[in-house]
């Protein structure tokens, strides 16, 4: 009887565990997103799709993101730009982002180039944000939606998620800015926060004339295709931080 | 207005942690460094450092209760610095800065500066009337017991409190450290070496600005300063500033060595954009000079033995504020798409200017004359 006691004690705290161990896994999935390096998202989150090879570089994607945001308008902050990547005969290769891509790219010959394209620029809200861990006070966090925000009423100005963020994605707001209670604290790029939880598209996928940004909603038909696509590439995938902005269509020399 | 080179990320064009934050780790390590000489006598019976080691403790208070300010100074938001103790966020690496600074203050330096001066307090109670009376009368904290048992229970204190201190002196400032090694996007600071550099180096500069407060503290008052103490400084000051170079250079070594992405720029940061600061100021003027200096005074003991080792301590004082410097604003010329530099310019007034900075370090020389003054560590020379 004493035995069957016991057994039945220890069958059932190995039940409760599993139980337990259950939950959590649930809990887990539910919270983060299982974006691999391989580019196969689960259709909890927001992820974002670059098609490098539909950009023009003509830089609405940044004058609508500037205006929708209150982007300070100095060539110096930005949530998202564009860069140029050249590649001449020699083997050399130029970059280049005159004011972010703002105001496009000019035409300057391009003697001698053998490849080139545009390359679209913004937070990769990583599923492991360096920015979120090095904050001081917890500022800049996770959305359960797997957007990384920053709480203007709460970042202290350090600097450290700048100084963390390994894409150069965040910037200080200055006092030029149009919103007051932003300026000394960080900004970044928030997908448009605002826009996407009412179920619309972030200003600079709408401004895009080519489709070459996608965002793509949690459980959409996009986000199953997306899925299939080859030869899809995040940035810096070495640095451990899943990024959810996929590109096609670049090379390793884009960081 | 935005100087860069080669290709850099829009928003890198702001160099976003300033002279400033390289006055914080350098502030910090003398703290820390200065902590380290008072414990080479508690700890480790180095009885030459008798004369210093009051001078070291207040030395250690005055730098860090100047230590927080080039931070307030810096954060876009000074009026909401203390989130950074009320609710801080475990993860970051910063957020400890609370509670060791906190720590370090009230638990060790002021615990041991207190039962290490108790018995003169009291003795100056009845020495002193008017306000430095009561200012001494308030700082005895109620304990005027000055028996011999007394006398036992406060060396004892003051004993394991430098046993605490040590390590808490290596976390204050390796943690600096670790705020800089772990960022993982920027080559030039990640690395599990840069605490333990930074450690080094703040014992070095540590020891060399306990060395030129004492010769200094002396000139002042008019009385030669002790040359065995400031000798066995020097030596104390070669030793750790050896390790401390041979650390550099495991990390220089691995750097070339493994030569990973990024190489060609960091060859061109040390070559070029921080020559005079890396290759000249701190590792020949602050470093190869000093070490050389006393090697050279050890060896032929000339008359002028304490002003060459003073020399020396200047230098070094100067080469490691470099190291500081390259640390900080060196790794931010670095552009994080390995295909570029920022640029710094410092200005010479306003926030975060050079006018600041000079500021914020002359600060502690001033707190320093008013510990000093109030509490003389001077007797002890007198006494044994």
């Amino acid at each position: 009887m004493k035995m069957m006691k016991r057994r039945r004690f220890i069958l059932s705290v190995i039940g409760l565990g599993f139980a337990a161990a259950g939950l959590q896994l649930k809990v887990r999935s539910g919270k983060t997103s299982e974006t691999g390096d391989s580019g196969e998202a689960v259709d909890d989150v927001y992820i974002f799709f670059v098609d490098v090879t539909r950009c023009i570089g003509c830089g609405r994607c940044v004058v609508a993101c500037k205006i929708e945001n209150d982007v300070p308008l100095e060539p110096i902050y930005f949530r998202t730009w564009v860069e140029r990547y050249r590649w001449f005969e020699n083997g050399r290769i130029e970059i280049d982002s005159p004011n972010g891509g703002f105001n496009g790219f000019k035409d300057d010959g391009g003697e001698g180039v053998e490849k080139s394209y545009f390359v679209p620029k913004l937070c990769n809200q990583c599923e492991e944000p360096p920015c979120v861990q090095v904050c001081p006070v917890g500022a800049t966090f996770s959305t359960e939606d797997g957007v990384v925000l920053v709480d203007e009423k709460y970042c202290i100005g350090c600097r450290y998620c700048i100084q963390a963020c390994p894409y150069g994605a965040r910037y200080i707001y200055p006092p030029s800015g149009q919103v007051r209670s932003r300026v000394g604290t960080a900004d970044k790029c928030t997908w448009c926060y605002h826009r996407i939880t009412r179920g619309l598209e972030p200003a600079c996928v709408k401004a895009c004339p080519t489709g070459a940004r996608k965002f793509v909603f949690p459980d959409s038909e996009d986000a199953r295709k997306i899925r299939l696509i080859k030869g899809l590439r995040t940035l810096k995938p070495e640095m451990g931080t899943k990024p959810k902005v996929f590109y096609r269509g670049i090379d390793s020399e884009v960081r | 207005m935005i100087g860069f080179e080669g290709f850099i990320y829009p928003n890198e064009a702001e160099i976003y942690w300033s002279v400033l934050i390289a006055v914080y780790p350098y502030i910090t390590g003398l703290v820390a460094g200065a902590f380290i000489v008072a414990s080479l006598l508690r700890v480790f019976n180095v009885a030459k450092l008798k004369p210093v080691y009051r001078l070291s403790l207040l030395t250690a208070l005055a730098f860090l209760l100047a230590a927080p300010l080039p931070l307030i100074a810096h954060l876009g938001h000074p009026e909401r610095a203390f989130e950074i103790m009320l609710t801080p966020h475990l993860s970051s690496a910063m957020a400890g800065f609370g509670f060791i600074y906190a720590w370090y203050l009230l638990v060790v330096l002021l615990i041991e500066i207190y039962y290490d001066y108790r018995r003169d307090i009291v003795s100056w109670t009845s020495k002193f009337t008017g306000v430095r009376g009561f200012v001494y009368r308030i700082l005895t904290l109620g304990d005027t017991d000055v028996s011999e048992g007394a006398a036992k229970k406060d060396e004892n204190i003051v004993f394991w409190i430098t046993v605490i201190g040590l390590p808490s002196a290596a976390i204050l400032h390796g943690y600096v450290g670790f705020i800089f090694g772990s960022v993982k996007a920027n080559p030039w600071w990640s690395s599990p070496l840069t605490p333990i550099i930074f450690l080094f180096s703040a014992m070095v500069s540590g020891i060399a600005l306990v060395m030129v407060v004492y010769v200094f503290g002396s000139k002042l008052r008019g009385v030669k300063p002790n040359v065995a103490c400031v000798d066995t400084l020097a030596s104390y000051l070669l030793y750790s500033y050896i390790l401390d170079l041979s650390l550099e250079f495991v990390e220089l070594s691995h750097i070339f060595y493994a030569a990973e992405e990024g190489i060609g720029l960091i060859s061109t940061l040390i070559t070029d954009k921080l020559f005079l600061s890396f290759v000249v100021i701190q590792m020949i003027v602050g470093a190869l000079l000093p070490l050389l200096l006393i090697v050279l005074t050890k060896t032929f003991k000339p008359k002028s033995q304490v002003g060459l080792f003073t020399l020396a301590s200047i230098l070094t004082l100067i080469g490691v504020f470099a190291m500081r410097w390259n640390v900080v604003i060196g790794g931010q010329l670095l552009s994080k798409t390995l295909h570029g530099f920022s640029s710094y310019s410092m200005p010479i007034f306003g926030a975060e200017s050079l006018s600041l900075a000079l500021g914020i370090l002359a600060l502690p020389f001033v707190i320093l004359y008013i510990l000093v003054r109030l509490l003389p560590p001077w007797e002890v020379e007198a006494g044994g």
